[in-house]
């Protein structure tokens, strides 16, 4: 606010105006495909709320469209997971990744048409698994369970990506390489690394591995899949807004290393308590759970740099749409990940194992923690890569307030529920020989189903107010000159960096 | 760490580090485990499953049965596994080495099917089934206080088939197993699809075998004569 007079006669002389003209440029060559990414990561989020809202309702109302065979709850479920995550997660992944790619290596974006021609594939490439999948061609692994037809236009999609990210990095002015991208370049290299192992030893027939063999691969890739695209890529814009809404830097640059560092040792291996009790080697479960509780290091490190960076400006929640829905991301992927070391334990496993405490613990993560962060980044990119507001404040406090209320109910009602449906199964009452009779733990969780499908309904009105806002945003005309950012009220004394 | 070269080669290692110790490691000690001879059975075990029952895999494979069902069963100490009679011993990994595509499963919605086929066997396991199927909720129910709750699996009669009777009516025909509110209206019968015949081998095949020699050597097993003698021996890190 500051502005010498110099800079007030002649903006362009002001190093504060060169630098936003930098921005600017940056932002308008990533205008397309960061569009189209989000654009159809919003529309993958309804289909698979859509899917979501059917699974929930079956699962304690089994007639309902019971005797629709490709809206089976094994095939609907499937699918609702594939939608959020292929659908949703990964495209928001990359509008948000490449963006922020750009920003930081102070790069334009050149031939932007192919991260549009890699957009197109990659919602084909979902699309026909999804598809596929309610079809009956689903591959029955989670998180895998795209058919193989589908699997090579993905990867084309995912390969053009990973190039021009590559490419963008390399070619930036930045002499500096920011926390986010290193969060950012490993989870670029990771997901190929992973998929593939992915394809060749368990999808494919001719090539897949034997026997339990398989199960391991498969919890090595879905959990990584988390660990090691999704969260370092929330991570990364963790990173970079809260800082930048808050105009200060990161509290400790030494505790960013250390949470990095301790990320990509330790998650890596924590896969395998998927397959606590389960028929492979008992080693291997055990170096699983050791990692899965060494995972405490970079979750509290990374925690303590945020809330110390924080302190001193919660204020700003009030304000900034962005903020709020990032630091209510960063707070839910503390607890998820202590609660998800805990769950490691075998003592937990035996009786949380197996139970709906798992898609509580999935949600969370999932939800809380990561779509929520991503909603953050969304409310920040497209005002400045459209050079439009967002129509309507009231919108999206609507959806946040849906979103973090629903959000957090499910994941309550779902842990609740859960280790009430484990302690049922596993207690014997005194009486070795006569466990709980299996219908009976049923009929005692079927209250916390109900509970997940309201919960489910709370988080779709506040999608349904996402998708109107960004609709009406982008529909809406440009205003002339300068505009001011949608915050929930008026700022007296706080500048929203740009 | 504003050198791209060594970053990446941390990150290289960090990934190339677990997958060398969780999948390249097991991959070369116990992917090609082997059938074990029993010369007193005169046959190899784990047995590969029949034809029509590796059909019906590719029918629960289709279905997403693995979303609710686990086939795994936990070593007696582990949970109530072996007490809910979902088998007699600990899966071990040895009884999977046929499988095409292995469903361990995450959930246990629905019980345990590892064993289904020792506890609905033959021609009243397979009525079972077909009961099940189409009606799980009034086949499988429970009457707590005053209220009544039915299973929540879901119905599979796309698995069936109505279809006009001509000629003979069919031996197969099944709807003569289902309540009143199902029968066909006259003139119709109702039958498997080809699909619901092999689903149905496929679950009555699902057994496995008693413990090999080699994993009994090493995986515990209560011994019902001295439980107490048991515990204290024969129970090293693997069970707790």
């Amino acid at each position: 606010m500051s502005a010498t007079l110099t800079a007030s006669l002649s903006p362009v002389a002001s190093p504060d105006m060169a630098k936003r003209a930098e921005l600017s440029a940056i932002d308008a060559s990533t205008k397309a495909p960061t569009l189209y990414f989000l654009g159809s990561a919003a529309l993958w989020l309804l289909i698979g709320t859509v899917f979501a809202l059917i699974a929930s309702f079956k699962m304690h109302s089994p007639e309902f469209l019971g005797n629709v065979e490709w809206l089976t709850f094994g095939r609907v479920r499937a699918a609702h997971l594939n939608a959020v995550i292929y659908g949703w997660s990964v495209n928001v992944s990359f509008a948000v990744a490449l963006w922020l790619m750009a920003r930081l290596a102070r790069a334009e974006v050149r031939h932007a048409g192919m991260l549009t021609l890699a957009a197109a594939f990659w919602n084909i490439g979902v699309t026909v698994g999804i598809a596929g999948i309610l079809a009956g061609d689903s591959t029955s692994i989670e998180w895998l369970e795209i058919p193989t037809y589908a699997t090579p236009i993905l990867f084309v999609a995912y390969a053009l990506v990973g190039a021009w990210a590559l490419i963008t990095f390399r070619f930036g002015r930045a002499k500096h390489i920011y926390v986010s991208q290193w969060y950012l370049l490993a989870a670029l290299f990771w997901f190929p690394w992973l998929y593939s192992v992915a394809q060749v030893m368990l999808v494919f027939p001719g090539t897949a591995t034997y026997g339990t063999v398989q199960s391991l691969v498969n919890w090595w890739f879905a959990h990584n899949v988390l660990g090691l695209w999704f969260t370092p890529i929330g991570l990364a814009a963790i990173y970079y807004f809260l800082p930048k809404v808050l105009g200060k830097p990161i509290h400790s640059y030494y505790l960013s290393v250390l949470g990095f560092w301790s990320l990509a040792i330790f998650y890596n291996w924590a896969g395998v308590h998927h397959l606590i009790g389960g028929p492979v080697p008992v080693w291997v479960q055990t170096a699983g759970i050791a990692a899965s509780f060494m995972m405490v290091v970079p979750v509290l490190v990374t925690a303590i740099n945020h809330h110390l960076t924080m302190m001193g400006s919660f204020r700003a929640l009030k304000y900034s749409p962005t903020l709020r829905f990032v630091v209510f991301g960063a707070v839910n992927y503390t607890l998820t990940s202590l609660i998800g070391s805990l769950a490691s334990m075998r003592s937990f496993a035996e009786i949380a194992h197996f139970t709906q405490h798992t898609v509580a613990h999935a949600h969370h993560g999932l939800y809380s923690f990561f779509t929520m962060v991503m909603f953050g980044a969304v409310y920040y990119i497209l005002p400045r890569v459209l050079l439009k507001e967002w129509p309507s404040a009231k919108l999206i406090s609507l959806h946040f307030w849906a979103t973090a209320l629903g959000s957090l109910a499910m994941v309550l009602a779902l842990t609740v529920g859960g280790l009430e449906q484990g302690v049922n199964m596993h207690l014997l009452h005194g009486d070795p020989a006569a466990p709980k009779n299996f219908l009976e733990v049923m009929a005692e969780t079927l209250k916390w189903l109900e509970w997940r499908s309201y919960s489910g309904i709370l988080i779709t009105i506040g999608h349904i107010a996402f998708a109107i806002n960004l609709t009406w945003m982008i529909c809406q005309r440009r205003t002339a000159g300068t505009t001011q950012p949608t915050l929930f009220r008026n700022a007296p004394d706080m500048e929203i960096a740009r | 760490m504003n050198r791209a070269p060594l970053i990446f080669l941390g990150i290289f290692f960090a990934i190339a580090f677990s997958w060398t110790g969780i999948i390249l490691t097991n991959h070369l000690s116990y992917a090609k485990l082997q059938p074990v001879y029993d010369e007193g059975e005169g046959k190899a075990f784990p047995e590969a499953l029949p034809g029509n029952a590796q059909r019906g895999a590719e029918v629960y494979r289709d279905l997403g049965c693995v979303y609710c069902h686990t086939q795994q069963v936990r070593h007696p100490g582990y949970g109530t596994d072996i007490e809910r009679g979902w088998g007699e011993r600990g899966s071990v990994a040895r009884d999977y080495i046929h499988e095409k595509r292995v469903y361990l499963g995450t959930m246990r919605t629905g019980p345990d099917l590892r064993n289904v086929g020792a506890r609905f066997a033959g021609e009243g396991g397979r009525n079972w089934h077909i009961q099940h199927f189409y009606n799980p909720a009034e086949i499988s129910k429970i009457t707590l206080g005053n209220k009544t709750y039915g299973s929540i699996m879901p119905p599979y009669r796309f698995l069936f088939e109505t279809r006009p009777i001509i000629g003979e009516p069919s031996p197969h025909a099944v709807q003569h197993l289902l309540p009143e509110k199902d029968q066909p209206p006259a003139g119709h019968e109702i039958v498997l699809t080809q699909r619901g015949e092999d689903l149905i081998a496929y679950l009555l095949s699902l057994k496995d075998p008693p413990l090999y020699p080699e994993e009994a050597k090493r995986v515990y097993v209560p011994k019902a004569e001295e439980p107490a003698k048991a515990d204290a021996e024969a129970q090293p890190e693997a069970a707790k």
